[in-house]
């Protein structure tokens, strides 16, 4: 083991405490999950009589389910979405010149300073006049591409080298089955960072969708488990378990993709 | 069977011409070394040939046919690049064989192509293998392997060495001389290493600044270089280079007056490659000169020698095993025959007529 210098013990220590502040909510979370109705405003981690009746009765006697579905559906059609059209405009704005590309470039990175807040009228008014309030669709297009994926992609595209898209272009692909075949298997790092980012947008994504929907057949996860907070009471047990069950996907995603993320430096392929 | 044509080509990249009026014919077989410094657009023009850059005007026959708007993947040609450019992703067997696999070539001749060339360049025990996995030496020749399972009639080598180190290149460029003897097919190879020129080139395309200074055999270079440029480009140690006048058909040095057989007066420049300044003790009279040996470089069979003359400095190649000292004074000539001028305006050759 290495000897403890001071500094380090200042390190380690910070990041326990900021560990702790992170875990805590998560914690509190799971127990309350698991605790009776009675119990839930006494503020102890371990709950008295451990019980998974929260579990049975939201999956039984609420549209949890079909919440889960649908926010499913909603992250994962958006997220491969985001990572198809990303990565094809990442790539066109790095390896092909042409008038224009630096404007449209900087009119997509502006997007980014726009607040979702601000976008949600616009997007409402589109929404309305093209028919798609209270539908599937509605409540995904705004997630369907994102500016800061196109940055990313087109960060990572930048690096792989011109050499290999021209050896592909005498080895007779066309532009399509280039980016395909060689261009996009070399940054699947970036490709699953993307995904993480975008599924988990996607996934607790709540304003928007509390707008667009009225009908609660098509609620996601997290307006259907606000909806259970009353105008006088909340079920605060309900919502905890809800969250608890909502994060597995969440967790899920993230374990499958992070050794991507860490493993996948990539391999140049070319000299050195 | 393939011949190579370039008809008046120019390309621009916006306002910059780079490539400035080419007109080129390259005969079946024959292996061309596009050379010249860096800049002069070599490695554009193979481009151009290769069909990843478009000329701006002027046309490219490959067998006699235009393929100005020929894709690259229908010209018949195969590409080695400087970076080797594998697919990091793939084994050396599917970097082999992604070509043939996008024409859609059934995966039994694919096979067997890949495992022909793999023995051919001794990549057999390799192919399992990713290009991360190899060495310099190795990705070149896979490189070179995706080529061949082509089967082009147009091999083009863009700086294929300049990543190796000294050792392996010479032994990769036996190799490229090699397999070009073994595959006969029309090979166009661009560098910017004259001794790879040299020794590669069945003729040799001396570029600069986007234009052809000389095209010729290695050894019409070396002799015979059109001009001053061509004369300083090709040889190693560089031709020395002196400027003198010409008097009635006489060179005038501050040291010396050599016989030229060149009527007229003016400005010129001389050139004198370095192995053909010679020991003098021999040498006929009006070339024989006296000179100052500032450093020796010993090689074994050879030596490099500094000697100053007049206050001028000259590189010298002396052939043998005993070598001069430094400080010493001593008879040098130069050999009559070798002897390059040039004018000094325009930079051009102009003929010697040597009474031997």
């Amino acid at each position: 083991m290495k000897p403890l210098r001071p500094g380090r013990i200042v390190a380690f220590t910070l990041l326990l405490m900021g560990g702790i502040v992170m875990i805590m909510p998560l914690l509190f979370m799971l127990a309350t999950s698991l605790k009776t109705s009675s119990e839930v405003y006494e503020l102890h981690l371990l709950p008295r009589e451990p019980t998974l009746d929260n579990y049975l009765e939201i999956l039984t006697r609420s549209p949890f389910g079909r919440w889960f579905l649908v926010s499913f559906s909603v992250a994962s059609l958006t997220t491969a979405s985001v990572l198809f059209f990303d990565s094809l405009i990442g790539y066109t704005l790095a390896k092909f010149r042409f008038r224009g590309r630096t404007f449209v470039f900087i009119a997509i990175m502006s997007t980014l300073m726009i607040p979702t807040e601000m976008l949600v009228i616009p997007w409402y008014v589109m929404a309305k006049s093209l028919g798609w309030l209270d539908t599937l669709w509605g409540v995904m297009f705004p997630g369907m591409m994102s500016g800061f994926g196109v940055f990313l992609m087109r960060q990572f595209f930048l690096g792989v080298p011109d050499e290999l898209l021209d050896a592909a272009r005498m080895d007779g692909l066309n532009e399509f089955q280039i980016f395909w075949q060689v261009a996009l298997p070399l940054v699947t790092p970036a490709l699953s960072a993307l995904a993480i980012f975008a599924f988990l947008g996607n996934w607790t994504a709540f304003l928007w969708p509390l707008i667009v929907t009225s009908s609660p057949s098509l609620y996601t996860v997290p307006v259907g488990l606000a909806s259970l907070s009353g105008e006088f009471q909340t079920d605060w047990e309900m919502i905890m378990t809800g969250s608890s069950i909502a994060t597995i996907p969440t967790l899920l995603v993230f374990i499958l993709l992070q050794r991507n993320i860490i493993s996948g430096i990539m391999l140049t392929g070319l000299k050195g | 069977m393939a011949s190579v044509g370039l008809r008046a080509i120019r390309k621009d990249f916006g306002r910059t011409q780079v490539i400035k009026g080419i007109d080129l014919d390259i005969a079946d077989q024959e292996f061309v070394v596009f050379v010249g410094p860096s800049g002069c657009g070599k490695s554009t023009l193979l481009r151009l040939i290769a069909g990843l850059e478009d000329a701006t005007s002027g046309d490219i026959l490959i067998d006699g046919r235009v393929v100005n708007n020929v894709p690259p993947k229908d010209r018949n040609i195969a590409m080695v690049f400087q970076n080797y450019a594998l697919y990091p992703h793939m084994t050396v067997a599917r970097n082999m064989g992604f070509g043939l696999r996008a024409a859609r070539l059934p995966a039994a001749e694919i096979d067997q192509r890949v495992t022909a060339a793999a023995r051919m360049l001794g990549l057999e025990n390799l192919l399992h293998r990713r290009p991360g996995e190899l060495s310099g030496g190795q990705r070149q020749r896979v490189a070179m392997g995706r080529a061949i399972v082509r089967d082009p009639q147009v091999f083009l080598f863009d700086e294929p060495l300049s990543n190796l180190d000294a050792q392996l290149r010479n032994q990769v460029r036996t190799e490229i001389k090699k397999l070009h003897q073994d595959v006969r097919r029309t090979a166009i190879y661009v560098t910017h290493d004259q001794v790879e020129a040299m020794t590669l080139a069945d003729r040799i395309v001396l570029l600069r600044d986007g234009r052809v200074e000389q095209v010729g055999t290695p050894t019409d270079l070396f002799e015979r270089p059109a001009n001053r440029f061509v004369a300083g480009f090709i040889g190693s140690p560089a031709m020395n280079f002196l400027s003198a006048t010409l008097e009635n058909g006489e060179i005038v040095l501050p040291w010396m007056r050599l016989p030229a057989g060149i009527a007229g007066s003016g400005a010129v420049e001389i050139g004198i490659r370095p192995e053909d300044l010679l020991a003098g003790d021999a040498a006929p009279e009006p070339y024989r000169f006296e000179a100052l040996v500032r450093v020796v470089e010993p090689m074994g069979s050879e030596a490099l020698l500094v000697i100053a003359v007049g206050g001028h400095e000259f590189q010298v190649r002396l052939m043998g095993r005993i070598h001069p000292i430094a400080g010493t004074r001593m008879l040098f000539a130069i050999n009559p025959a070798e002897l390059h001028v040039f004018d000094a305006a325009t930079g051009q050759s102009m003929p010697v007529v040597q009474a031997r």
